[in-house]
């Protein structure tokens, strides 16, 4: 199988603070990684390196054959094919849920006006959204804000998909819609990388779950494993206070 | 009457241009001032800082007689007025423009550029807006200064609103009787101007 993600001893500080120490990840294609750890341990930096939001201080990073960490790379091309949802989902508010979907695609001429509208209705329709074309985003809730912004990365194509805490700034009773989603996406063979707490997702879509803690990958294995029987102190304990 | 109403076109049609290209002065040194080149932030600063400096009235005198001697043109008065407006009214916009992207919310800009778009794209599509938006009434403001400010024009002999009744005074020696109603003019016109902003700013309220 082919490699969609290789990152090689990557490092990155914040000024004194070192986020990510000598991490090194492979991620196949069609695999859906997960990535646990307690707040501050640099998942969502790592999930941010991959696709340039954050500079790289050293190390290399290679996503979908890009090479990430090459300066003459242009970013914007690699974007293009990774799609990245946030946890507070980043909607456009001066656009429509379709707007919001249709904006990427048009402004990079990937498709035409009509194109892109038929497209971002497809996106809509497949997150269950497609009645809430027109509202604006001040008018959805979280969980449809959401599935709105997953609509919008999907409307790229993107071979490969980022989630950055997509669950964390929801109310429990909107986490489920979100999930469901991204489970479907899941089981269409999407190459997915998840930074979440959700254990319970982690254990039924996940692949291989990767625990960080300090800005290094401590422990990792496929969910069974790494949950039923993890072999270090420290994923132990994190996992004894979220299980 | 008809002078008046002439006079107001023009004091209208100074302020309404100069806000116009000092928006677009605002937005170029505005991202200036966001850049990370230190040149350009520098320019944009002393830009800033010059303008601000100086009595609008100085600046006045020196765009108009000032420049002129050393390059040898005539100013057209009218462009003249205008471009001493907009270099004036652009320095404060500056401000306003940088203070408005500054507002947005940076996810704003990382969810753009995560779909790929270019920063150019995505601050013309994204964040722009958003900060135009929130800029709506301090804009509405600056156009209300500027107007005013047109009225410091009269010494160079911009038969603008002031110097029109300036002139009549001089025939009829109605001070008291001219300017105030002068006053009354640009009371009205800038209320009007501050009603229309504010059902404007309910109108691009997005979704709420």
């Amino acid at each position: 199988m082919a490699s969609k993600v290789i990152v090689q001893n990557l490092y990155k500080s914040f000024g004194q603070l070192k986020v990510l120490n000598d991490v090194s990840i492979e991620v196949e294609d069609r695999e859906v990684v997960v990535i646990i750890g307690p707040s501050g341990s640099g998942k969502s930096t790592l999930l941010r390196c991959l696709n340039g939001l954050e500079k790289i201080d050293s190390g290399s990073v290679i996503v979908d054959g890009y090479d990430i960490s090459d300066k003459k790379t242009n970013l914007n091309t690699v974007r293009k094919n990774i799609g990245m949802v946030f946890q507070h989902f980043n909607l456009f508010p001066h656009k429509t849920a379709l707007q919001n979907v249709m904006l990427a695609p048009i402004a990079l001429k990937i498709m035409q006006k009509h194109e892109a509208e038929a497209k971002a209705k497809e996106m809509l329709k497949r997150v269950g959204l497609l009645e809430k074309a027109d509202t604006y985003p001040a008018q959805l809730s979280g969980g449809q804000k959401q599935r709105v912004a997953i609509a919008r990365s999907l409307a790229m194509a993107p071979d490969i998909m980022l989630f950055d805490e997509p669950t964390s700034a929801l109310d429990a009773e909107m986490v489920g819609e979100v999930l469901a989603v991204m489970k479907e996406l899941a089981k269409g063979g999407m190459t997915m990388i998840v930074v979440t707490h959700e254990i319970g997702f982690a254990k039924e879509v996940g692949d291989r779950v990767l625990f960080m803690d300090a800005g290094m990958i401590i422990e990792e294995g496929p969910p069974a494993v790494l949950f039923a029987s993890p072999k270090e102190k420290r994923t132990i304990d994190f996992l004894s206070k979220v299980l | 009457m008809p002078t008046f109403i002439k006079a107001i076109g023009v004091t209208v049609r100074i302020s309404a241009a100069s806000l116009f290209f000092a928006t677009i002065i605002g937005i170029i040194f505005g991202l200036f001032k966001l850049s990370n080149i230190k040149p350009l932030i520098f320019i944009a600063n002393a830009y800033i800082s010059i303008i601000r400096g100086t009595p609008l009235l100085v600046q006045i005198l020196f765009i108009y007689f000032g420049i002129p001697m050393v390059m040898g043109f005539r100013w057209n008065l009218m462009s003249a007025g205008i471009v001493i407006m907009t270099i004036n009214a652009g320095a404060y916009m500056t401000e306003l423009v940088r203070g408005g992207i500054e507002a947005v919310d940076k996810g704003q800009m990382e969810a753009a550029r995560s779909l790929g778009l270019s920063y150019p794209k995505a601050m013309a599509q994204v964040v722009l807006p958003q900060a135009f938006r929130m800029m709506l009434p301090s804009i509405i403001n600056q156009f209300i200064v500027t107007l005013k400010d047109t009225s410091l024009l009269s010494v160079i002999g911009m038969r603008e609103l002031v110097q029109n009744t300036k002139i009549i005074v001089a025939n009829n020696m109605e001070a008291f009787t001219m300017y105030a109603i002068v006053g009354i003019y640009y009371w009205v016109i800038i209320t009007a101007l501050s009603s229309a902003a504010s059902l404007l700013e309910r109108r691009t309220t997005y979704g709420k």
